[in-house]
């Protein structure tokens, strides 16, 4: 109703509209080439700047230092939260990475082994099997023998111990709220925007408040995790729980269900495979932060990679990397397998070839006979260091082999671009004054959605320049767009290409996935390796990790297009390329755009990331008040990044949803 | 009916059932009473789906409310179990109180007392067959073993022994329907509420699937309510109908009244293609007996003109037409006959 409306508003943009938008236009171009007529509407002036940084920061300290809650401080309840989490991580920390130890007498402790590693894997290859069978048990093994072969074993295990630990909490309250928000509308709206503010404020601004509340160290970044991968499980857990067909609850209601009995007997059951598609993004969110989070203390193969980073060391980085890569394909395989299994039916129950009891009798005996073994025989406790291997040598050669013989190569494709394409962009966005650019956002905004996106667009862009950014954002817009505008150069013609051919549809489909799995961080190791540090490697890695969606919205949008309006056009006489250009592009457009829509979320949340290769925007701010432990400017410029985005995307689906009510397609 | 029972002649009884959608819809109707104009609904945005519904179902009966798509039949089934809660009106079931009962009593009256099936099933795709059907005594704590038996029970009513462990996708829209009717049934509810049951079916499956619910309404003597959109279903079916068009009611009668006497040239519309000779009766088309008229063979007063027609047309055979008591009330020849058959204008009854 609400958007047909806003349909309507838009079809009839008033005269006034153009004019405003002239002059606009004009000043623009005056005031860019005559810079010093008005400064003040150039560069937004210090002086106005408003100090929120330091009343956040302010504010936090008197949180932690006076709030009193009555019966107890605020402090004594952050540090009693980190204290309930801490046991059960220190146990699975314990169990799974560095053993127990109970000191009764000083001097005498008694140490009982981590879980042997081949256990560890034996266990996790049987689970596979158990859950689809022996392709996936081959891949989990390979993963997991790759963490022991190439000695990151003990690593892998720590950040193996948060998952296990952070997963099935951020999934039990997501899925809380999900259902609360589900039954009472009034939360859900007011739940909504928390939840849009929290998935794109960037992923090192949680870092800062986390930091100063928990302190630093494991728990830290525990809940640091927990706060970035629980969002998608609750809206998972709303559209699933709405997507149970009306007919059902009917049914459930009619035979009297009670509130609990529906909710448990028809609605999860029937809503199962979606929330598992909840678990599983729980569990790749969590792998991605815990990596970043190795930043305030999580250890593990995050800060392996992280202090390699730092070192320039890129065999070794490389070498982590990879094992973080092969975690996370383990446990998303693992998870997929889990959602996809087949419901017992008549037909897959007799398939199955170990029963759920079964199942466990094996993990039990299978650990009960290696536990003890490995106290006889060490080997199979720990990985044996003799037996490992390792190539980082070969990666430092073949970098270091690189860099002197293609040096003048890469350098010349790194200047051209930089001069040509990025440098251009840069200085046309950090010259317009910011006067201008407010106005043109307001007026698209108008355009768009009228009062409402054109007051959105205006109150985010206004906070930006108010807060003392704005030339740090204009950064942050420069390296996304470039970076998005090469993603869908790329991303849009493999889009198109895959949804007419069935080979490179499949090949698509996997390097999307591969691309999707892997953490944000390991996308930095390899332009680190070639072209060092700077805007040009920060948008190689920006690119690489946002085209994914490009493409996959590119094939969805195209495969939508209704098959009678091909045949049709087919009749009709077009060739393929005009099919192709004048039937099926102009209606997969809406959807193409959603696409480059989710490639600015990605990019966004990329570029805070690369400030570790030294980008100057944002990203950077946030970075060094992580470092300087500076939360209100952390806060402060992880909200700058989260305004872009919240326009950015507003936009662009406003766009797109009246392109798709214009032709007729489903919104 | 002279039965001196303390309960009320109705299973169910409607009165003045409003049910508009969209905001203030009560404050709306307080303003407006009991007859807003179609000018006051639209400017305050709202939608009535059901405008002043007023109907009783007799027991036993098979009630058929027929419309097409958006005339509010499937919201008005829904207000008779307050699946949706009413706007206005009064409702009773079996001389309560629908309207004024709590949740829970709801939940209980639910469990015991009503039975639904679907237009798409609504099969829970987690169970069997057994423990779909079993699910309504499951959620009421019915052990184990007196479930099972009774869901074994009532597949076998509806035909499909054998099948018990098979999951609704391995079956096809037919048998999931039987599923469905199966598991309404397991709780011998006292009124039997049918939303579209056959509309998604083909064809020919309907028509098995009418004569099956037919064969089962035979054994089991229901109240039931059955909403269709095919006026033929609703023909072959009903007891009575009621038609509905934009949520309001425009006539409630027995087929052979809705023929014969259509209220609205909406009704005209539908009843015009209806083959008659298959809806009208004996007792309709028959005409007085001439006082010494001698008569060849008698039939009951309830045989469809479609059935004596044969007889009547292939001899000149008088025929009288019996009640139930076996007395002679009429006599059928063969030109009130032909006319039918013809599709002459039928004889008003007045």
């Amino acid at each position: 109703m609400e958007a047909r409306q806003g349909f309507d508003d838009v079809a009839q943009t008033p005269s006034w509209f153009w004019g405003i938008f002239a002059v606009i236009i004009t000043l623009g171009i005056f005031l860019f080439f005559a810079q010093d007529q008005a400064p003040y509407l150039v560069e937004y002036p210090r002086d106005w700047v408003i100090p929120l940084r330091f009343v956040i920061s302010d504010w936090m300290q008197w949180l932690i230092k006076e709030f009193d809650l009555g019966f107890f401080t605020f402090k004594e309840l952050t540090r009693s939260i980190a204290w309930l989490l801490e046991w059960p991580l220190s146990a699975a920390n314990s169990l799974l990475a560095t053993g127990f130890t109970f000191s009764t007498e000083p001097g005498a402790p008694i140490v009982l082994s981590p879980a042997p590693w081949i256990a560890v894997i034996i266990i996790f290859g049987l689970l596979a099997f158990h859950l689809s069978g022996t392709r996936l048990a081959v891949l989990v093994t390979g993963c997991f023998g790759y963490l022991a072969l190439f000695g990151q074993w003990h690593s892998a295990m720590i950040t193996l111990s948060s998952i296990v630990i952070a997963v099935p909490l951020g999934v039990s309250i997501g899925f809380v709220l999900g259902i609360a928000a589900y039954r009472h509308p009034v939360f859900e709206k007011w739940l909504t925007p928390v939840l849009d503010l929290m998935q794109t404020v960037p992923i090192f601004a949680y870092l800062v408040p986390v930091l100063f509340l928990f302190g630093f160290g494991p728990v830290a970044a525990m809940i640091a995790t927990m706060i970035y991968a629980t969002p998608p499980m609750v809206r998972v857990t709303i559209l699933a729980l709405k997507q149970v067909p009306v007919e059902l609850v009917e049914y459930g209601n009619m035979a009297g269900c009670a509130r609990g009995q529906l909710l448990r007997k028809i609605q999860v059951p029937v809503a199962q495979k979606s929330l598992m598609v909840g678990v599983n993004q729980v569990i790749m969110l969590s792998l991605n932060m815990v990596i970043i989070a190795s930043m305030i203390g999580a250890g593990g193969l995050g800060f392996d990679v992280l202090s390699s980073l730092r070192r320039l060391a890129i065999g070794d980085g490389l070498e982590a990397g990879l094992a973080i890569t092969f975690l996370a394909i383990a446990l998303d395989r693992l998870s997929q397998a889990f959602a996809d299994r087949p419901q017992t039916s008549r037909l897959s129950q007799s398939r199955r070839l170990l029963s759920h009891s079964q199942f466990t009798l094996v993990v039990l005996i299978t650990l009960l006979i290696s536990w003890p073994a490995s106290h006889f025989y060490p080997a199979l406790g720990v990985y044996p260091e003799s037996l490992q291997i390792t190539t980082s040598h070969f990666w430092d050669d073949l970098v270091k082999w690189i860099n002197i013989n293609f040096f003048d190569q890469l350098e010349a494709i790194k200047t051209f671009l930089l001069i040509h394409i990025m440098m251009p962009v840069k200085h046309f966005l950090l010259k317009t004054p910011w006067v201008i650019s407010i106005a043109v956002i307001t007026l698209i905004g108008y355009r768009l959605g009228r009062f409402r996106l054109a007051a959105l667009g205006m109150a985010l862009t206004v906070f930006i320049a108010a807060v003392g950014l704005w030339s740090k954002a204009m950064i942050t817009v420069y390296l996304c767009g470039v970076s998005v505008l090469f993603a869908a150069c790329i991303g849009i013609p493999i889009g198109i290409l895959a949804a007419s051919n069935s080979r490179t549809n499949r090949a698509a489909q996997v390097a999307i996935d591969t691309l999707q799995t892997l953490p944000s961080f390991v996308y930095l190791i390899p332009v680190v390796m070639l072209f060092r540090v700077g805007d040009f490697a920060a948008m190689l890695a920006v690119i690489a990790y946002s085209v994914a969606p490009a493409i996959r919205y590119t094939i969805l949008g195209i495969q939508q297009v209704p098959a009678h309006l091909i045949e049709a056009s087919r009749a009709m006489g077009c060739t393929p390329n005009q099919i192709r250009w004048r039937v099926q592009l102009p209606i997969a457009l809406p959807q193409i755009m959603l696409g480059i829509n989710q490639t600015i979320m990605m990019a966004l949340s990329m570029l805070v990331i690369t400030a570790l290769v030294g980008t100057r925007d944002l990203g950077q701010e946030v970075y060094i008040a992580l470092t300087k432990a500076d939360t209100g400017g952390g806060i402060v410029a992880g909200v700058c990044v989260a305004c872009i985005a919240i326009v950015a995307d507003r936009f662009i689906s406003q766009w797109s949803h009246k392109k798709k009510m214009k032709l007729g397609l489903p919104a | 009916m002279t039965r001196t029972t303390p309960s009320p002649p109705h299973a169910l009884h409607l009165q003045g059932i409003w049910k508009i959608f969209g905001e203030d819809a009560n404050s709306f109707l307080q303003k407006f009473g009991t007859s807003p104009a179609d000018s006051d609904l639209q400017k305050a945005g709202l939608i009535a789906a059901v405008r002043d519904a007023n109907l009783d179902i007799h027991r036993g009966e098979i009630f058929v409310i027929m419309g097409l798509s958006g005339s509010g039949k499937s919201t008005l089934v829904r207000c008779m179990s307050r699946l949706i809660e009413p706007t206005a009106g009064e409702l009773f079931f079996e001389g309560q109180d629908l309207l004024a009962i709590s949740e829970k009593e709801l939940t209980e009256m639910r469990r015991h007392k009503m039975g639904m099936v679907f237009q798409h099933f609504a099969l829970l795709p987690h169970l069997s067959v057994l423990g779909n059907v079993a699910f309504p005594l499951e959620i009421q704590g019915v052990e184990k073993s007196v479930r099972q038996q009774r869901a074994l029970d009532m597949i076998e009513l509806v035909g499909l022994s054998g099948r018990e462990d098979y999951y609704p996708r391995e079956l096809s829209g037919g048998q999931q329907q039987r599923v469905g009717i199966a598991r309404s049934l397991a709780v011998e509810p006292d009124i039997w509420f049918l939303d579209e049951p056959f509309s998604a079916l083909d064809p020919l499956i309907r028509r098995e699937m009418q004569d099956e619910f037919l064969r089962l309404q035979g054994l089991l003597r229901k109240t039931i309510v059955f909403i269709t959109h095919d006026f033929d279903e609703a023909i072959r079916l009903a007891d009575r109908i009621a038609i509905m068009k934009d949520g309001a009611i425009i006539q409630i009668g027995a087929p052979e009244d809705l023929i014969l006497n259509p209220a609205t040239d909406y009704v005209a519309e539908f009843t015009r293609d209806v083959s008659r000779a298959k809806v009208l009766s004996a007792k309709t088309v028959m005409r007085p007996v001439t006082p010494g008229e001698s008569l060849d063979e008698t039939l009951a007063h309830h045989t469809k003109v479609q059935d004596l027609a044969h007889r009547a047309v292939n001899s000149d055979r008088h025929m009288g037409v019996t009640d139930d008591d076996g007395a002679i009330i009429g006599a059928v020849d063969n030109q009130a006959v032909l006319d039918v058959l013809v599709g002459n204008e039928p004889p008003r009854t007045n």
